[in-house]
């Protein structure tokens, strides 16, 4: 019989505001911050003390949600979700749930198969839990409980289970940690924890409408790990399946260390979380104005950002989907173009991922740090374009504009790197070169023509890099054609 | 004023006009009350823990205030200087805040609630904060691990509860006014075993913020005096929006809202007719239709009215009450605040240290709520009990339609023997039938003296009114309380 994966998942962020969900507490970086720096008593959960919903975080919410397409509640409630647990202050998370404050969205993702739409189920607010380390020492063991992430603000979006390959599970998170970046509402730092992902993973026989029972694995940090975890838990069902056994509706963890999945609780053991509405909050109230200011300051998004640099640019999919991984290097491809009317969008495509890229890379600064702007990579490549300097002369003053700050037309008039053209003088150069390298042109003539290309660099060399490269050329080509034709 | 018994008897309004003319010095009458609180402590046992030396501090501090005030003319607080009991449900900073509870032993607030800096900013002085049953949850005060209130005007029986501390106190003139919480007749029912004046104002007129939480959908702050006019000073600077509490509605009590006048032309009172079933302790009904007829008699006009689900109001409070209460007192776990129970993993440090430190009723409350709150049970319980609490509120809606207020007794009987309930929790819950519509429905009530029984114990009246309607209220009885002189009398067997 023939399976297929059916996967869906839980996506929970962090959303970049100022101060937490419910309380006045700074959101710190909770890699750097000492524990328990950023506490009150709210967050902390003491006695008599209430929530206060952050209306940043909401506003924030309602990005994403617009984003992705959902029908926004006008009225949605918060709820307690009940469990014990030392990092959970209040004995309770306050999250949303019959309620919640947006559904029924949709993301469009590429793959090599085309594009497809993966629904949203639900998007919905929350606030995060504190941070538990487990110290095992030699002679007592305990665990330190640091409170500065309780109460940050997290939004889950949780998936219908619409996504069968592992190409499409990676294409669908690494579009939606994009989506959240591009929004403005979350740094997308894997490695600080701030998109954490579940996977839920059952299979079915292919054209069967049915699902399989599922399986969930939560605590995926990483792409790799939730690719992995994924793909290891798709084997192992597989191979279960295959020996005809049934599969036990389960709750796993994933062990990066050794890429297993374990088992952390059966469906019998599954918590009842005992959700009630929130008495201490009002219903979320979104008023009509509110959302359309919301929506109108929405950026365009990637996916449609996407196809407009392939249709209006003519660049290919990949130079778009490069130049769009980051929104402020699209912003200043865009920029560049229209400082350069008359040089090809593909070209200032290929500078910004070629010669700008490696810059970066290799410089360390970010984009909004470089010396160069848009308009002044538009001047030098508007050279190039009118045969003012060669390529290799671009790339080196483009190199001294990122070092120096200076405009490539100072650079080329104060040092003579003006492209030269004159037919005359590159007749003479070539007719030099081959005049002082007899040796060369002997074995040239007698037939290793690969020869060619070590007379044109001489040339070049010759001419301080100058010269037109494609009238080099024919010139070198001419002059070499007579020489064969008077030797023969 | 030299004899310091004499002070104690001070209302509210007396006091102050003692002290802004000069004649009475905040230490002078802070040292009375402190005095009296010492002597009756021993047999009434109404706080659980005094704060004397906060007192004369802050008493001190009134008296430089007013002195300074009589020379320059500026004016002052507008309570400055009045003694205020404090429910030990409500932060003070820097006070243990015990709740009752063993689990909050040695829990010391960094913060107050926001109605108790509300009164400190208006200048009043702690005497101390008061016992209740733990966590508010009881009808008698006898649930508090710091032990048993007793009523003064006859110690061998309960001062009702929960805020049974804070009644006994305002009637042993222990303080002239005393805070307490209110979830499901918590003010109004010990005002009415004591023989004092206590409001549950509307759900949202006075922040929640520092009150510790109870059922969060019903808990109010209310305020217990020896008068009315007391009544509606104090509670004029407790209402008000509040930033902290987002349950909390911008509605403040415009002062003066009582005048001299007497008569009640044109206010209508309603008489539900679920109030007067039977099993009510004959003096009980009574006294309150003597003070229905008494009202009538000043001009105002009395209609039968019906507020049909009543009967409901006590198995949906049971219902939603401790649901709220099994996620409110979840936080209690020996992690961060409290005493805490060991124990070689946190599982059986959670079940130790709760299951240790929470009292009976604490615990059966728990169970009650989360049972009711548990997948396949949501529906049939929690879930009903809303739906029910709707109509239940509807009713009130309704009753508003055609009266003003809505007149009834506060509870069944007067205050019973300690002990008489101790092994029967259903019949305490009993006690509560009258009062808990009122926060079900979110509404204001308030508690006053009416009569006594054979006993010598007082019976009180409660009147309900809208949402907002606490100045209606107020109004009523006052001006019953200006032709009657229930309100006068003094328990005098504890002295």
């Amino acid at each position: 019989m023939q399976y297929e994966p059916v996967i869906g998942l839980e996506i929970h962020a962090e959303l970049l505001t100022r101060s937490k969900m419910f309380c006045g507490c700074p959101v710190v970086d909770f890699t750097q911050a000492p524990p328990n720096s950023a506490v009150c008593p709210v967050c902390a959960g003491m006695p008599g003390t209430l929530p206060v919903v952050n209306r940043q975080a909401v506003e924030l919410a309602l990005r994403v949600a617009l984003a992705l397409q959902c029908q926004i509640a006008p009225v949605s409630l918060f709820a307690r979700k009940n469990y014990f647990y030392p990092d959970l202050p209040k004995g309770y998370q306050i999250s949303q749930y019959e309620y919640p404050l947006a559904q029924h969205g949709k993301l469009p993702i590429q793959t090599a198969d085309g594009e497809r739409l993966i629904r949203i189920r639900r998007v919905h607010l929350e606030e995060d839990t504190g941070k538990l380390t487990h110290v095992i020492g030699e002679k007592e063991s305990y665990s330190l409980v640091d409170l500065n992430r309780a109460g940050v603000p997290l939004l889950e979006i949780v998936t219908e289970p619409d996504i069968h390959t592992l190409e499409e599970l990676r294409a669908f998170a690494e579009g939606m940690r994009h989506l959240l970046r591009v929004l403005g509402v979350n740094s997308g730092d894997m490695e600080k924890g701030v998109i954490r992902f579940e996977a839920n993973v059952s299979l079915r026989t292919v054209g069967s409408a049915e699902l399989g029972t599922r399986v969930e694995i939560k605590n995926l940090n990483s792409f790799r790990a939730l690719i992995r975890a994924t793909a290891y838990q798709i084997e192992q069902q597989m191979a279960a399946l295959q020996r005809g056994e049934t599969i036990e509706q389960e709750t796993l963890g994933w062990d990066d260390t050794s890429e297993m999945t374990f088992s952390q609780r059966s469906k019998e053991e599954a918590h009842d979380y005992r959700y009630f509405p929130e008495p201490d909050l009002p219903p979320l109230v979104v008023e009509h104005a509110w959302l359309e200011r919301v929506a109108a300051s929405l950026p365009e998004l990637p996916f449609a950002r996407l196809k407009r640099f392939q249709t209006q640019y003519g660049l290919s999919a990949e130079d778009a989907a490069l130049l769009i991984a980051e929104y402020l290097i699209a912003d200043y491809f865009e920029e560049t173009v229209q400082a350069a009317p008359g040089v090809a969008p593909r070209m200032i495509a290929s500078w910004i991922t070629g010669e700008l890229f490696a810059w970066l890379n290799q410089s360390g600064e970010r984009l909004e740090e470089i010396k160069v702007s848009p308009a002044g990579l538009g001047e030098l490549l508007r050279l190039v374009a009118q045969d003012e300097i060669n390529l290799n002369t671009a790339k080196t003053v483009l190199s001294e504009m990122l070092r120096t700050g200076r405009t490539a037309g100072q650079i080329v008039a104060e040092r003579g790197l003006k492209q030269i053209s004159d037919a005359d003088q590159i007749a003479r150069w070539v007719a030099r070169v081959l005049a002082e390298n007899p040796q060369e042109l002997k074995s040239y003539l007698s037939g290793k023509e690969t020869l060619i290309n070590w007379f044109f660099g001489q040339v070049m060399r010759l001419a301080g890099g100058r010269a037109d490269p494609q009238q080099l050329r024919q010139e070198l080509e001419k002059q070499l054609q007579s020489m064969k034709s008077n030797s023969s | 004023m030299n004899d310091t018994r004499d002070l104690t008897n001070l209302t509210v309004t007396d006091a102050l006009a003692a002290l802004r003319s000069g004649e009475l010095s905040c230490t002078e009458l802070v040292r009375a009350f402190l005095e009296r609180i010492e002597r009756l402590e021993p047999r009434l046992h109404a706080f659980i823990t005094l704060t004397p030396e906060l007192a004369l501090r802050q008493a001190a501090a009134a008296d430089r205030q007013y002195t300074r005030a009589r020379k320059s003319g500026e004016s002052t607080p507008p309570l400055l200087g009045i003694p205020l009991a404090v429910k030990d449900l409500l932060a003070l900073a820097g006070v243990r805040c015990t709740c009752g509870s063993r689990i909050l032993d040695n829990f010391v607030p960094p913060y107050s609630a926001t109605v108790v800096q509300r009164l400190l900013d208006a200048g009043v002085v702690v005497l101390g904060k008061t016992n209740t049953d733990e966590f508010a949850m009881g009808s008698s005060t006898e649930n508090s691990a710091y032990g048993v209130t007793r009523n003064p005007w006859n110690v061998k029986h309960v001062p009702g509860g929960s805020s049974g501390g804070s009644a006994a106190a305002v009637a042993a003139r222990m303080t002239p006014a005393a805070l307490g919480t209110d979830t499901g007749g918590s003010v109004r029912q010990p005002a009415s075993f004591c023989g004092v004046t206590g409001l549950k104002p509307t759900y949202g007129r006075v922040s929640r913020f520092g009150l510790v939480a109870y059922g969060s959908s019903l808990d109010t702050v209310g305020v217990f005096a020896r008068t009315a006019a007391d009544v509606a000073l104090l509670f004029s600077h407790m209402a008000g929006f509040d930033p902290r509490d987002a349950t909390s509605v911008d509605f403040p009590l415009p002062l003066p809202c009582l005048d001299g006048k007497t008569n009640l032309k044109d206010v209508r009172i309603g008489v539900p007719q679920e109030y007067f079933i039977e099993g009510i302790q004959p003096e009980v009904e009574g006294a309150v239709k003597a003070a229905i007829t008494h009202l009538e008699k000043l001009g105002a006009v009395v209609l039968p009215i019906s507020l049909p689900h009543t009967e409901y109001a006590l198995p949906v409070y049971y219902l939603i009450a401790p649901a709220e209460a099994s996620a409110n007192l979840a936080r209690y776990d020996g992690v961060r605040f409290g005493p805490r129970v060991e124990a070689e993993n946190i599982l059986d440090l959670f079940c130790n240290t709760r299951g240790q430190l929470f009292g009976a009723e604490v615990k059966r409350r728990i169970m009650l709520g989360t049972y009711a709150l548990s997948a396949g049970y949501y529906d049939a319980y929690y879930g009903q009990a809303q739906k029910v609490r709707t109509l239940i509120k509807q009713d009130f809606e309704k009753a508003f339609e055609l009266v003003d207020v809505i007149a009834a007794p506060v509870a069944p009987s007067t205050a019973f023997k300690i002990g008489e309930h101790a092994d029967d929790p259903l019949a305490m819950y009993l006690e509560d039938i009258f009062t808990l519509p009122a926060n079900l429905a979110g509404v204001p009530g308030l508690a006053f003296p009416v009569g006594f029984d054979y006993q010598g114990l007082p019976v009180g009246m409660q009147l309900m009114g809208a949402p907002f309607g606490e100045e209606m209220l107020l109004r009523l009885a006052h001006v019953y309380q200006q032709t009657t002189t229930w309100h006068l009398q003094t328990p005098t067997g504890v002295d």
